[in-house]
């Protein structure tokens, strides 16, 4: 898509405005939007929860939580800026603290009122846990992610149930 | 080259996947449809984008093995997306079966291993989207208790089956943090022509985001607002019970519903006759005209419709504006005429096949 304004660069912002009871919608490039007082970053810009994501991780980059991997999926909260997704239910325990935050400020709350769930807790359908299969893929995604001690542990226990 | 992959048999969809357009619910002439929508992931794998291809197809493999003790799946049918032609992904994601990342239609999201859907009678369970599993259910007009109920019917069933990822103070958890707590985003598709040609729409649209609902175009997330469609939903999912955030859409559409009612009313009585022709002339063009790009029809569809609910025009149905604004999309006419078409040549054929609907349903008599 090309910018409104210019007609020549790649339209990077998208702004949905409401002016005198219309709708309007306005496509700009990074330039056009800076000259219209549009501000933007490139994380803006990559989903829409960019500027949410950064404030608060701006507040919690002072605790530990920041540098940390999660140690299912060794995903870490850089890794969450940068795609504004989780790598896994184990995320949310691994970066309580900034998603708490951010839970608050995107849903006014962080606490679920809805429905309680318990899991069944044996069933045909229940995976056998941690399957050789999601092991090595495990393993897999902690090299490829250079987190050693977990792809060490990880191996270790492939090592056992071979 | 490669040879062509079977075309996808739409005769093997229950209903044609189209059932929820048959404008046979309440209050269908200015709610297309009612959408209800869960959010899980199943325990012990990583969610869909961080996950292996392997990962993906035991965890689809599993939910396939726990359908047999799930009754509102019987006798579904499963549909590997992997396995079908980009137009045919682009044909179920028209007919709003698929969404467009499941479809793989997305650039930044090129289909995955392992995307699939299983389609029900009145349920529809997408595998390996954003989540592992988004439940879905589809009802014509403005439905939301039984759209709901039938997809918490399907969650109570296969979450008995299946494990899914619970945090006891955050809820169902998810990939996108928008989504955790109840995963539940209730919407509507309603259409709008009063309050945008009385210029109401603004504060109206506004309005209902101060109520915590939030809008978006024909195709959910991201889509531009064409031909009047507005699609209202919930915006938070967390904090709120399933039956508060019910509650809360069926309130403000409720409402919106009687704004619009009402900005018909002043239209006919302030600009009768400027109306009346601008809503002929809508549907002179799409009865005459011999090429129409998809925003045209959809834009002069939206202005029969309107024709329609204020009587204007009889004879026509609001089921067949509804197939219209369906089977006029690109994958959809391609599918017609069994060949891949460019651009100006599905012009051609969108103006052909709006203009035999209308003659062969009826309608346009004074």
């Amino acid at each position: 898509m090309i910018c409104d304004t210019c007609q020549e660069r790649d339209a990077v912002v998208h702004l949905t405005r409401i002016v005198d009871n219309a709708v309007t919608q306005l496509h700009l490039c990074e330039k056009c939007a800076a000259a219209k007082g549009v501000e933007t970053t490139v994380a803006v810009a990559q989903h829409p929860l960019g500027d949410i994501l950064q404030a608060v991780q701006q507040q919690a980059s002072t605790t530990s939580e920041d540098a940390a991997a999660c140690s299912f999926c060794g995903a870490t909260a850089r890794d969450f800026r940068a795609t504004g997704r989780l790598g896994c239910p184990h995320c949310y325990d691994a970066m309580e603290k900034s998603l708490r935050e951010l839970l608050r400020r995107l849903h006014g709350s962080s606490r679920h009122v809805g429905q309680r769930y318990d899991a069944p807790v044996t069933h045909v359908a229940t995976p056998k846990p941690d399957s050789i299969h999601d092991l090595r893929d495990r393993l897999q995604r902690a090299v490829e992610t250079e987190l050693f001690e977990l792809a060490a542990e990880l191996r270790d226990r492939i090592k056992v149930i071979e | 080259m490669t040879s062509p992959r079977p075309a996808l048999d739409l005769s093997l969809l229950p209903d044609g996947g189209v059932r929820w357009l048959d404008a046979s619910g309440p209050n269908a002439d200015v709610v297309i449809s009612t959408r209800m929508r869960l959010a899980r992931n199943v325990s012990g794998y990583a969610f869909t984008g961080r996950a292996r291809d392997g990962e993906r197809l035991r965890m689809l493999a599993q939910v396939r093995d726990a359908l047999g003790a799930v009754p509102s799946l019987r006798g579904s049918l499963l549909v590997r997306l992997e396995e079908l032609s980009t137009v045919d992904r682009q044909l179920l994601h028209e007919r709003h079966v698929v969404s467009k990342e499941l479809a793989g239609l997305d650039p930044q999201h090129p289909i995955r291993s392992g995307a699939a859907v299983f389609l029900g009678e009145s349920v529809g369970l997408l595998v390996n989207e954003e989540d592992h599993l988004r439940l879905q259910a589809l009802r014509s007009g403005f439905a939301v208790p039984q759209a709901f109920e039938a997809v918490h019917q399907l969650d109570h069933e296969l979450g008995s089956q299946v494990p899914y990822a619970f945090h006891r103070e955050f809820g169902f958890l998810t990939a996108c943090p928008t989504n955790a707590g109840t995963g539940l985003r209730a919407s509507v598709l309603i259409h709008l022509p009063g309050l945008v040609l009385t210029k109401e729409i603004g504060k109206v649209l506004s309005g209902l985001q101060q109520m915590g609902l939030t809008y978006r175009g024909l195709y959910g997330e991201g889509s531009e607002v064409v031909g009047n469609f507005f699609q209202l939903s919930n915006q938070t999912t967390l904090g709120r019970s399933e039956e508060e955030l019910q509650d809360l859409l069926v309130r403000v559409v409720r409402h919106v519903i009687e704004r619009e009612e009402e900005a018909r009313r002043v239209l006919v009585r302030d600009a009768g006759y400027i109306i009346e022709d601008k809503l002929w002339r809508a549907y002179g063009t799409l009865r005459y005209a011999r090429s129409l790009t998809f925003d045209e029809a959809m834009n002069y569809l939206s202005g029969v419709r309107l024709a329609v609910g204020l009587k204007l025009i009889t004879g026509l149905t609001v089921y067949t504006l509804n197939k219209l604004l369906i089977f006029a999309q690109s994958a959809h006419l391609a599918h017609l005429e069994q060949r891949t078409l460019t651009e100006s040549e599905a012009n051609l054929v969108r103006a052909k096949y709006v203009r035999q609907a209308l003659v062969s349903e009826g309608g346009g008599v004074e």
